[in-house]
């Protein structure tokens, strides 16, 4: 039952950068892909429908953590306590900024909003790929499985104190900032027509090289810093399709990309970000926040479990509750599916 | 009080007192907003329905707001009180969760739809997307009591040695009897902060425009008669609803599960047979005793368990430590909020005669009345939540968990601060952008002009 949940926290942690990636990436290259008003507000409102929606995976994961693995919830919100505070305030001024921009036509105000919205869709996406960085990496547990991390000490990954930022999970923060950046940029194209298309275009057809090379090297990178990942790939051989779900993913968002088919080249950036996330919970699983003194103190699927009758029940309703959940989805997508209408409604 | 403890307290009741001001205003707008609009479907008065959409552009504007204060919510019971989740995830993880999945995904999904797809959708769809954020929000609303009612309440759960609880009824859980009548009883102050702020908006264009006499249809103060003809018959149900029977259910729940909570309350040191009701007056903690107190005899009694001369335990014939630890802000809360309730009973059922006599829109003393007391539903509501809240203590989950035992050990007392005064520099600022942007938005009105200052009128 717990391996199950596991894997259904993971999917939705998936769906959560899947869908909330591309609309942070869209805020990191905002102000670049759009020089005018008239530009800047199709970019909003290619996400404006969607945004709240995005977020809410984030925070049925959150839930549906709290319900299977409540101990690891306690452990990682106050162990992680600063970072999270800070993507808390980024994700409130990133919200605000976008909803409060177009409501006043301002020449003081919206380059105001339109820098807040940008800095904020930034600093997230480096922030959530340090967060995973933090998760792989492990942390100090105690006995209870508690830890408490200063956002940085000397950026070594070893050590009593570790900090939130070391020279890996920068590393691997820049790489979801790539990563999200050519997400993004590659759903605008997919939204706009015009200069904010060929520009999106552009910014994706840029940072796809530093992309790949930044994916091989934290591939690298994780495999000398969390020893579970190689020794579980050589366990069970099977894991490699993920990453291998991954590259696949990346090499059709270039080649549909450059035969002009954005629907195909974003699904393509879709299944390379889905193969990395589940490649990372393939390979820790079964540890849910792996200690660095000894793995002995991980929390696993297992120590970190909540109650089997809970989670049993949660089943029921969990089940029907996504199915409806994934018909909004569609029906929202369905209906703002095409490019984007500056004239129009909204945003 | 510990000071780590102290901040971890803080830092919840305030982000917690001042994410409900939204949400209030949200679920409450949002039934009036349905009401508007289907009462323009079957008239097919083209006011309602511009009325409708007038308040849903502020409803769009509280919407981010509780949205935005709502996240830090969801994930303070991780960061701040850590020691609270590990013990109870196992239960409430599932109202938690079934809120994402059945509330927050349906509200957030329809939103921009009902905020932006009028064209598209045509009326009867766009009613469609305001019914879906209307009821996404109402069961959002449900689950989350559903959580507190648990917390005030424990039912439909089993707990082993090392104090973890875990679910052994979901229905238990969900038909809480303490949640029944909190959620009504939550729901109708929610549907008299939207009425109060829907009248009072009207009061205010009657009286700006001081058209006394007659007023031409269409015009802004056609819309401000229009609020009030909604606002105020809403209001008095919600506000009936309110005192009787949920409040006096709630009340009757309070002295039956958490006896000293009831004494605290009601500010009854000494054990009573018959207690008296007790109006004003300040609880002297030193002495244990009530100075300058106004009370009715028998009263408490009386409405307690329905015989005037029953007996009403004393907050000292109970053990100290089981004492409710700020007795006397507990005491002013409760006794703000039902002194408020009894107020808006009483103005509202006074307008609602006077809209019945066709009178309303030209008494100007009624209408400065509404208008003045707009602000102070978001009071009721919040010294209701404090009532609720501080009556909790000493307890995270009643007679099970004490609060200081539910934080999290490995945050200290300074970081605590550290987000706490970030927090509230940063509810200011959005505080302030609120009421400048809803101030507006009224300003502007659901007149149709010739004005493009409004953004999401740029058509």
């Amino acid at each position: 039952m717990a391996s199950i949940w596991f894997w259904l926290v993971a999917a939705l942690l998936t769906m959560y950068v899947v869908l909330d990636g591309f609309d942070l990436g869209a805020g990191a290259i905002y102000p670049f892909v759009g020089k005018s008003d008239g530009e800047r507000r199709a970019v909003l409102k290619s996400i404006g429908p969607v945004w709240d929606a995005n977020e809410v995976w984030l925070l049925t994961a959150g839930g549906s953590l709290v319900l299977a693995f409540p101990k690891l919830y306690a452990s990682s919100f106050s162990g992680f306590y600063l970072p999270l505070m800070a993507v808390l305030w980024l994700l409130i001024l990133r919200a605000v900024a976008l909803e409060f921009r177009n409501h006043l036509n301002d020449v003081v105000w919206r380059p105001f909003w339109d820098v807040v919205f940008w800095g904020a869709s930034l600093v997230l996406t480096i922030f959530l790929g340090a967060a995973l960085g933090n998760v792989v990496r492990g942390v100090p547990l105690d006995t209870n499985g508690y830890f408490f991390s200063p956002l940085w000490t000397n950026f070594t990954t070893q050590g009593e104190r570790i900090g939130i930022l070391d020279w890996f999970t920068v590393t691997v923060g820049v790489t979801s900032m790539l990563a999200l950046v050519h997400h993004g940029a590659l759903w605008v194209a997919l939204k706009t027509t015009g200069p904010v298309n060929e520009r999106a275009k552009k910014a994706a057809a840029w940072t796809w090289p530093f992309l790949l090379a930044a994916v091989a090297l934290v591939t690298v990178l994780t495999f000398h810093i969390q020893s579970h990942v190689p020794r579980r790939l050589a366990a069970q051989p099977l894991g490699y399709v993920f990453p291998l779900l991954a590259l696949g993913g990346l090499a059709v968002s270039l080649w549909m990309r450059r035969r002009g088919r954005e629907l195909y080249a974003f699904l393509g950036s879709v299944t390379f970000l889905a193969g990395m996330l589940l490649s990372v919970s393939f390979g820790l699983y079964p540890m849910v926040l792996p200690a660095t003194n000894g793995a002995a103190a991980s929390l696993t699927v297992s120590n970190a479990m909540g109650p089997e009758h809970g989670m049993r029940v949660a089943f029921f309703w969990w089940i029907p509750g996504m199915v409806l959940v994934t018909a909004y989805t569609a029906f929202i997508y369905q209906n703002m599916r095409g490019k984007v209408d500056v004239e129009g409604e909204g945003y | 009080m510990d000071q780590a403890l102290f901040y971890h307290r803080f830092h919840f009741a305030f982000t917690a007192s001042y994410h409900y001001l939204f949400p209030q205003l949200t679920m409450g707008l949002g039934l009036l907003i349905v009401l508007l609009q289907w009462t323009g479907l079957r008239t097919g008065d083209a006011r309602y329905d511009r009325a409708a959409l007038f308040w849903g552009r502020v409803f769009g504007l509280s919407f981010v707001m509780g949205v935005v204060t709502g996240i830090p919510m969801e994930f303070q019971f991780g960061t701040n009180w850590a020691r609270f989740s590990e013990a109870t995830g196992g239960v409430i993880g599932q109202t938690l969760a079934m809120e994402g999945v059945f509330a927050f995904f349906l509200e957030s999904s329809f939103l921009a739809l009902f905020l932006f797809g009028r064209k598209k959708l045509g009326p009867k769809a766009h009613f469609g997307a305001a019914v879906a954020v209307w009821v996404g929000s109402w069961i959002s609303g449900y689950f989350i009591v559903a959580t507190n009612a648990f917390m005030q309440h424990p039912v439909g759960y089993t707990m082993d040695a090392q104090g973890h609880m875990a679910l052994s009824s979901l229905p238990a859980l969900l038909t809480n009897p303490w949640l029944v009548w909190q959620y009504i009883h939550t729901m109708s102050g929610a549907v008299i902060t939207g009425s109060f702020t829907v009248a009072a908006v009207g009061a205010y264009y009657l009286l700006r425009d001081d058209s006394l006499g007659e007023i031409d249809p269409g015009s802004r103060s056609d819309y401000g008669r229009l609020f009030l003809r909604v606002g105020v018959p809403v209001g008095l149900i919600a506000s009936v609803i309110m005192a009787f029977p949920t409040g006096d259910r709630q009340a009757a729940h309070v002295a039956e599960y958490q006896p000293p909570t009831f004494a605290a309350m009601e500010g009854l040191f000494e054990t009573g047979e018959p207690a008296g009701l007790v109006l004003i007056g300040q609880p002297d903690m030193g002495r244990l005793h009530l100075d300058n107190p106004l009370e009715v005899p028998a009263a408490l009694s009386f409405l307690t368990y329905h015989r005037w001369s029953a007996r009403v335990q004393g907050l000292t014939s109970f053990p100290e430590e089981d004492w409710p630890d700020n007795v006397p802000l507990l005491y002013y809360a409760y006794h703000i909020m039902v002194g408020l309730g009894t107020i808006f009973i009483a103005v509202l059922a006074l307008s609602a005669f006077m809209l019945w006599r066709r009178r309303l829109s030209r008494a100007k003393p009624a209408l400065w009345l509404i208008m003045l007391l707009a602000p102070f539903p978001f009071i009721a509501n919040t010294m209701g939540w404090m009532t609720a809240e501080l009556g909790r203590q000493p307890w995270n989950v009643w007679g099970v968990l004490r609060t200081a035992e539910g934080t999290s050990n490995t945050v200290s007392a300074g970081n605590a601060l550290f987000s706490l005064l970030g927090f509230m520099g940063m509810y200011l600022v959005l505080g302030i952008l609120f009421l400048f942007l809803a101030q507006r938005e009224i300003a502007h009105g659901p007149v149709p002009d010739v004005s493009h200052g409004v953004g999401h009128e740029e058509v």
